[in-house]
């Protein structure tokens, strides 16, 4: 963003007042102490931008045409696959790179880790928007979208496990946006607000752990309702919640990675220097512990394989492909995070991040669609269906670079705090 | 006050022991034993008496006022049709199917009618998190549009790939199976319209204690004509609608390795997890605060300390 420059000291913004002492209103700080000019110069300046029009200009009509005709208008409809790449990806793909909010807030307020705290606010973001686009991605799924508030308030089926995760959900995104919402009471300059979430900080924080231990576990525990469908290396009725429970853990520290490596390299201007002096010590941190997580996950993987007698499942076609997703998925960004913390090589660990949340991604495919119905055909999404699926990903990308532009997410506000 | 002797000791003895046997008993029925409605109803389906002439699914279809179909029910080539290498299966126009199998042991074709098996403890309704789903007294497992979300989740649960959902509309979608011809028939004591269509009485309708003795008197009776085995006795828990066939199942489209019981015993085990997360996290997590933060707490106290006793001197000092 070049318009940030030498002759403007006062953007970006980092004050409620200017350099001549005038307080900045609220729409002067939405558009960055620009001109509306100045904002829409930069805003078509940015190849990234005409990336996203090219995809809303397809996808919102795609979007639009699923409400007027119907899921049948933009899936496959299938029967035998109810569940396509709105959940597999948008759901069980989103959800577990999102755990990085309780993780660090954990981290942080629980365990004391004081040096991890100009990380925290960007993980507790990097959560706060994953839950909620992933229960945007299940509103495009569901059939009666409308009804989402059904399983709380007016036929409860509390015996199942959506309904916990529902509820879970729901009271997890709650938790989530009291613990973002400093941000921005500090940007609005409302201190009270701020000084209230303060008091509850550590009741908010072991919430978080419960429902996500839970939620995260249950999505994984849904699987479980198939267990003549799933293939079995990639469903173990004993041990399923705790795969994907686990798995979440470095999948939301990986995300966390990736989300400050682009803001570092294209959002320079935004960081602070405390920030920028600490991202490498962090992000070694962090590679720790998704490192530590990920052997965890492998053991139990392998325990998992050994408790149903899988062995000779592993010698089939399909047992190569589970091999192969372990091992590039998991084994190789373990050991990339392993010797980049040992040799304090930040750049390997930013890759193996970037491998390790793909590999989230896959897994959760691989259980919910391509292992699934093994036995029967391959379902290949519909391409309306990936387009839509790219679009609301395209929106959350928007929409996180939204906040991190504003709200003293990587930086620290330096008005009243 | 009664005198207590030996033998009114083991009289009263006796009774409360009987009392709390008999009490135990009911007790336990309320809980764990509960016998999946015995008095339901069940059908058991004779694949060798089935000629395939697709009478059922007609009657289904009228009955149900389902859209007519693109092709005919006379028409009989649709057992050829292969969709994704598979058989023809249930969907928002046709609750019930019949498909053809050619088995090599045998020099006949064989045809097996497929629609909702009316499980005992139906994956369906245990994964339904709206309650849309009942098992009714009758037997029959029915489904309430008016509060169901659309998640599709009975459809993920369902071993048989029965419900399945009304993908082509846009406000009104919701999953459609069969439902044992319930509001119609099956609570008025009416067997369901297929089987009542059936020319060559391959679907017998009864108790399912009842179709089950039958079924298992056929394969007793004759032997050498059946495999010994009813399919749906014991699969995913027992289900109401019940199999025997000349050739083993896989053979003729079963799905022969569903779990011998019901499909949420597999869930049990996370489910079981839940309330101990809820209960035992919240303390443990604070105590690991606790701890972790200790030192932060003795640096404190130390450091008031330290005050404490500045200030005891100074005040000497001043008394001095």
């Amino acid at each position: 963003m070049r318009l940030f420059s030498k002759d403007r000291p006062e953007i970006p913004i980092v004050n409620h007042t200017k350099e001549d002492g005038s307080a900045w209103t609220i729409k002067e700080k939405l558009l960055l102490g620009l001109s509306v000019t100045e904002y829409k110069k930069q805003f078509f300046r940015n190849p990234v931008n005409w990336f996203m029009i090219m995809i809303f200009a397809i996808g919102v009509p795609l979007i639009l045409g699923r409400y007027a005709f119907g899921l049948g208008w933009v899936t496959h409809a299938s029967n035998d696959y109810p569940w396509g790449l709105f959940l597999g990806f948008g759901l069980f793909g989103m959800v577990p790179l999102s755990a990085s909010g309780f993780m660090l807030g954990t981290t942080v307020e629980l365990f004391g880790r004081k040096d991890f705290h100009s990380i925290e606010r960007l993980a507790l973001l990097n959560g706060l928007l994953g839950y909620f686009f992933a229960v945007l991605f299940l509103e495009i799924d569901l059939g009666m979208p409308w009804r989402l508030p059904y399983p709380m308030f007016v036929s409860l089926g509390p015996a199942a496990v959506l309904f916990l995760v529902a509820w879970h959900v729901a009271t997890y995104l709650s938790v989530q946006v009291a613990e973002v919402l400093p941000a921005l009471f500090e940007w609005m300059g409302w201190l009270k607000g701020k000084r209230i979430i303060r008091k509850y900080v550590l009741g908010l924080t072991v919430a978080g752990i419960i429902l996500s231990t839970l939620h995260q576990g249950a999505l994984g525990a849904l699987f479980t309702y198939a267990p003549a469908k799933v293939h079995p290396l990639w469903l173990s009725t004993n041990f399923q919640w705790l795969h994907f429970f686990v798995s979440s853990i470095f999948g939301g520290l990986s995300m966390v990675i990736i989300a400050s490596t682009l803001i570092k390299n294209f959002m320079g201007w935004r960081c602070d220097e405390e920030f920028k002096a600490n991202l490498d010590y962090v992000t070694v941190g962090m590679a720790k512990g998704a490192s530590l997580a990920m052997i965890t996950y492998l053991v139990i993987k392998l325990v998992a394989v050994a408790h149903d007698q899988e062995w000779t499942y592993l010698l089939t076609g399909w047992g190569s492909y589970y091999m192969l997703e372990l091992g590039v998925a998991v084994v190789l960004p373990m050991f990339m995070f392993a010797f980049g913390v040992r040799n304090n090589w930040v750049t390997l660990i930013r890759f193996g991040a970037f491998i390790a949340a793909i590999g989230i991604i896959w897994n959760r495919l691989n259980t919910s669609l391509v292992c699934y119905n093994w036995q029967m055909y391959q379902e290949i999404p519909h391409w309306k269906e990936v387009w839509i699926t790219v679009t609301i990903y395209a929106l959350y990308f928007l929409t996180y670079r939204f906040i991190v532009y504003r709200l003293p997410i990587v930086y620290e506000w330096k008005g009243e705090r | 006050m009664k005198k207590l002797n030996r033998r009114s000791f083991i009289k009263g003895g006796l009774a409360t022991t009987a009392a709390a046997a008999v009490l135990k008993e009911t007790k336990s029925e309320a809980s764990g034993d509960f016998d999946n409605y015995p008095e339901g109803m069940g059908v058991i389906v004779d694949l060798t008496r089935c000629v395939g002439c697709r009478s059922c699914e007609a009657a289904c279809n009228k009955e149900q006022g389902l859209p007519e179909p693109a092709v005919p029910f006379d028409d009989f080539s649709v057992f050829d049709i292969i969709h994704h290498g598979e058989k023809r299966r249930t969907d928002e126009t046709a609750y019930t199917i019949v498909n053809r199998y050619d088995p090599p042991e045998i020099d006949h074709p064989l045809f097996r009618k497929i629609q909702c098996n009316h499980c005992n403890e139906p994956a369906c309704l245990t994964s339904c998190f709206v309650n849309a789903y009942t098992k009714t007294p009758e037997g029959a497992v029915i489904y309430n549009a008016s509060v169901c979300v659309g998640c599709r989740t009975c459809m993920i649960a369902c071993p048989f790939y029965i419900p399945t959902f009304k993908y082509s509309s846009a406000f009104t979608p919701r999953i459609m199976k069969c439902i044992f011809c319930y509001d119609t028939r099956l609570k008025n004591g009416k067997p369901p319209a297929c089987v009542e269509a059936c020319p060559q009485e391959a679907l017998t309708f009864g108790k399912r204690r009842d179709v089950l003795k039958i079924g298992k008197q056929r394969i007793r009776e004759t032997p050498g004509k059946y495999v010994d085995h009813i399919y749906g006795e014991h699969e995913v828990g027992g289900t109401a609608w019940m199999y025997l066939s000349s050739v083993p199942f896989d053979k003729v489209g079963f799905d022969t390795h569903v779990p011998k019981e019901p499909i949420i015993n597999s869930v049990k085990e996370f489910l079981a997890m839940v309330p101990m997360v809820l209960t035992i996290w919240p303390g443990l997590f604070v105590g690991f605060h606790l701890l972790a933060t200790r030192k932060d707490k003795i640096q404190e106290l130390e450091k008031e300390k330290e005050l404490r006793k500045l200030k005891e001197n100074d005040e000497k000092e001043e008394q001095v």
